[in-house]
């Protein structure tokens, strides 16, 4: 295990320990992440059940089809993140970088859709401080649970586009052969796309299939 | 010292359960799935209490295998399960203690 190797760190006694620390402070970091978003789901939890009936009114003008589907190309993409880190593991630089590219089309496409879904909510008159109005009582309760749709899906499609960007460098740096020393950083990445993946399995229950 | 034992005994085991392709498309069709059950599950008119249940249920589901199988935690060492443990009990405690609180005022009138 001590073999001479440029991908280990010399504050480190072998590449297993590294690879372990590597985890740890990844998992450290996703530690944190889970608080950041986990604030927002406690204002939505206290929200929803103080206003349960305005919540459901709110979440049946949100896109559940598209909401639907968008959550299939999340989880599609955290397959091909899978089998990317599988390959970076077997030094397979070619199927590393189509199943980066894969994830890079499916990113966007994700982004592209909940676009499109932005769009037809401005068009519906539902973003608060822009042009929000609501027909009936309410309406600042209603307000409320835009206002945590918006800034709950935002704060997500941030960390989407921080991973598109982050992995559109890496194919760069896979291309050039670096992950054939050293697939660790890889495998960082694959976690923390999978974070961001299971977000919005709880994202997409909690503010699409409510009261239907 | 400990931790540094732990990683070299854990990594031997780990290049070994970093899964299969053939595991991931398994993973991925559940995961496919019990996204059209709760798809599904929304339109069966069970109620706010128990749709959100359910719904959550599955994406819980979800999240446990994600977590186990696409980022490698079954199979990898004590330590690395504390980590994850660790970010999902404090926020187990953000969310419980705030809605005990929200939930529990109504008994005292306040």
């Amino acid at each position: 295990m001590t073999e001479v190797n440029s991908a280990l760190g010399h504050h480190f006694t072998d590449l297993a320990q590294q690879r372990e620390a590597n985890t740890l402070g990844m998992w450290a970091f996703l530690a944190t992440e889970v608080l950041f978003f986990g604030g927002l789901f406690a204002a939505y939890l206290v929200y929803r059940s103080a206003y349960p009936e305005v919540f459901a009114a709110g979440s049946e003008h949100l896109k559940m089809a598209l909401g639907a589907i968008n959550t299939g190309v999340l989880l599609t993409s955290s397959l091909t993140v899978a089998l990317a880190v599988h390959a970076a593991t077997q030094r397979a630089r070619n199927r590393l970088l189509l199943f980066m590219a894969l994830t890079v089309v499916l990113g966007l496409l994700f982004l592209g859709i909940k676009g499109f879904e932005y769009y037809q909510e401005y068009q519906e008159n539902l973003v608060p401080t822009i042009n929000f109005t609501w027909e009936g009582n309410n309406a600042s309760q209603a307000m409320l649970f835009f206002v945590l749709y918006f800034f709950m899906t935002l704060l997500h499609a941030l960390h989407m586009i921080i991973g598109i960007s982050v992995l559109l460098v890496m194919i760069f740096w896979a291309w050039r052969g670096w992950y054939e020393e050293d697939d660790m950083p890889v495998e960082r990445f694959g976690l923390y796309w999978h974070f961001v993946d299971i977000v919005w399995v709880f994202l997409f229950p909690l503010l699409y299939l409510i009261g239907r | 010292m400990h931790l540094s034992t732990e990683a070299n005994g854990d990594q031997r085991q780990n290049t070994q359960t970093h899964g299969s392709p053939q595991t991931y498309l398994v993973v991925y069709v559940a995961l496919m799935g019990l996204l059209l059950l709760t798809v599904f599950a929304s339109s069966w008119g069970l109620g706010a209490t128990w749709g959100l249940v359910v719904a959550l249920s599955i994406a819980v589901t979800k999240a446990l295998l994600v977590i186990l199988y696409f980022m490698h935690v079954r199979g990898s060492s004590r330590v690395t399960w504390l980590f994850v443990a660790a970010g999902f009990v404090w926020l187990a405690i953000l969310l419980g203690l705030v809605i005990v609180d929200y939930l529990t005022r109504s008994w005292f009138g306040a």
